[in-house]
């Protein structure tokens, strides 16, 4: 056995084993496995069943083998695709303001001014308090009879009535969107905070001798310096976008008229809403598909990113 | 110098600034606002900004008419620290494992973790719903803190193995060749060292636990004694009469207390955030 020579990472050698050490690799399971395990029970099996389910029609009375006919329907459903192109359309969207928003907050808060320490905490809480609270602020805000903003709207002229925000298609799909934009931002912001207060004052120091403006500082040294930050986190942020459950849920619960029904909206009400159990696990493990393959190009795109700037 | 601004510049920060504060606290502010405005106030047109007759009456009159009020808030705050707890007793040593070890299908399982990230709890609610019936878990605390635990092992490894990779090899080494076995190394010279990254990791696996708690509440449990804050009060919103007033009032109140404690520990979790996660 290796045993007596094996080591930790830094390579140093013993020659003399006083007990029995274990072998590394079966350490490490040791370490990982309960973590596995327990990954396995919760989210393993139920995906495999929920692949299982996909070929089956089953509801509350029973299961009942159809082979590929639930993803055929799918497939030739119009509005399904509608809701495909739609939660895209969602993602996309939602997570370019975050970005920016969130691009322009850290650049903000990282400002040198006083203040910024209070600054800081209070941007904070949409993303500390649980995101149905937030909503339920939100649905009073989209009230047409006691919301500030219809209130606000009135005051102007803007309105004639009360307006409800969420009682149209258009303004319910974009109302959505900015509660959705708005728990996400807090957290998107931090990070790029985080980021740019980890770029070296070197750089901008010498950019600053050299005459170099604000402006030029912060395309030419902030952005290039914090890009690996921006890529993993649009990465992160599309994700929780494309899988945002509770916004809507809350918000409209998928409508006016299907307008703010997303993918995971569209599984929810199939499954858990009308207890389609083979219809919705279809659609579930369409959704896995589209995320593994966005995934997948995300991580080759980040790749060429951090090759493109060095990160570490 | 470099940091300093013209007044012009510094109004225009600030301006924006304000601008951003206003579209981050706006809901909170509204939702005040709303526990003050008696109910009668709700359909009066045109809209009133403000009137005499606000009043803070809400604020005592929601503990009757939300009787679990008390009940919500312990059980938001109980079921978010189980979670967290548990999260951290898988997610230490599978960290540790990830950051300082070499062992077979190493990088393959990480990816697997990495992958559970992808999912949320709502592709995956009828076969999970079953596991945990199973286990006979439905209608109990566990039903909610077993896929809150699941759901946040991944996020905590990646985040846990970025701090523990810039802990100085040496003193493992040293306790090594003392003749230190391996769990008493993890146990006695790696963890107390890790302290600040764990403050880090158990914090964002709070606000985790703590923000989404809501889809496995309502899907999971249909105990009332046991709701988390969120659902207890989304509840209330399909009765027929709202009283809204008091539901304001009563949201306010019941992340109050999360919010007081956030504000000792965000200091840490920025800093840890600066030092750690980002910047590998």
């Amino acid at each position: 056995m290796s045993d007596v020579t094996q080591s930790i990472k830094g390579g140093v050698k013993h020659g003399t084993a006083r007990r029995n050490i274990l072998p590394e690799g079966v350490f490490a399971w040791m370490l990982v496995g309960p973590a596995m395990l327990f990954i396995g029970v919760i989210v393993a099996w139920p995906l495999a069943e929920t692949i299982r389910l996909s070929f089956m029609e089953a509801g509350l009375g029973g299961e009942k083998y159809v082979g590929l006919a639930n993803y055929e329907d799918l497939v030739s459903s119009r509005k399904f695709h509608q809701t495909i192109v739609r939660t895209f359309y969602w993602m996309f969207l939602s997570v370019a303001l975050k970005l920016i928003l969130g691009l322009i907050g850290a650049t903000l808060l990282n400002a040198a001014i006083p203040g910024r320490a209070l600054f800081r905490v209070l941007i904070m809480p949409p993303w500390v308090i649980p995101i149905a609270i937030g909503c339920i602020g939100w649905l009073w805000l989209y009230n047409g009879y006691f919301g500030i903003l219809s209130g606000v709207a009135q005051k102007l002229g803007i309105v004639d009535g009360p307006f409800e925000f969420l009682a149209y298609k258009t303004s319910a799909f974009y109302s959505a969107i900015v509660t959705d934009v708005w728990v996400g931002v807090p957290m998107v912001t931090l990070f790029f905070l985080a980021a740019m207060q980890g770029v070296s004052r070197d750089l901008y120091e010498a950019a600053w001798v050299d005459g170099a403006g604000r402006w030029y500082r912060f395309r030419r040294i902030t952005i290039p310096q914090i890009m690996p930050v921006i890529v993993s986190m649009s990465l992160l942020s599309a994700i929780f976008t494309f899988n945002s459950f509770e916004i809507i849920w809350i918000l409209t619960e998928g409508g006016p008229r299907g307008a703010t029904t997303t993918l995971i909206v569209d599984t929810y009400k199939t499954a858990i809403g009308n207890y389609k159990f083979g219809e919705g696990s279809a659609r579930a493990v369409i959704i896995v598909i589209l995320l593994g393959l966005f995934s997948l190009a995300y991580l080759f795109f980040l790749n060429k990113v951090n090759k493109k700037y060095g990160a570490k | 110098m470099m940091d300093r601004y013209t007044k012009l510049q510094m109004a225009g920060i600030y301006f924006c600034v304000a601008i951003f504060l206003i579209f981050m606290l706006l809901p909170f502010f509204e939702m005040f606002m709303a526990s003050l405005r008696p109910l009668e106030h709700l359909f009066r047109s045109p809209y009133q900004f403000w009137s005499t007759d606000f009043s803070f009456d809400a604020y005592s009159k929601m503990w009757e008419t939300v009787p679990l009020l008390g009940r919500y808030i312990f059980n938001s705050i109980f079921i978010a620290f189980s979670v967290t707890a548990i999260t951290m007793v898988f997610v230490v040593p599978a960290a540790y494992a990830y950051a300082r070890l070499k062992f077979p299908f190493k990088n393959a399982s990480l990816a697997i973790f990495l992958g559970v990230n992808m999912f949320t709890g709502a592709v995956l609610l009828i076969p999970l719903y079953r596991v945990l019936r199973s286990m006979g878990l439905l209608n109990t605390y566990w039903a909610m803190i077993v896929p809150g635990v699941a759901f946040l092992i991944p996020t905590g490894i990646w985040l846990l193995r970025s701090y523990l990779e810039k802990i100085p090899l040496e003193l493992e080494e040293a306790a090594f060749v003392d003749g230190a076995s391996r769990m008493y190394t993890l146990r006695r010279v790696v963890l107390p060292l890790a302290v600040p990254g764990l403050i880090v990791v158990g914090v964002a696996v709070f606000i985790g636990a703590y923000a989404q708690q809501f889809l496995f509440a309502i899907t999971f449990n249909q105990t009332r004694e046991l709701q988390p804050l969120p659902a207890g009060l989304y509840e209330f919103i399909g009765y027929q009469s709202v009283t809204w007033n008091e539901m304001m009032a009563a949201a306010l109140v019941g992340v109050l207390p999360v919010m007081v404690i956030f504000l000792f520990l965000q200091k840490y979790l920025v800093a840890g955030l600066t030092a750690g996660a980002v910047k590998e």
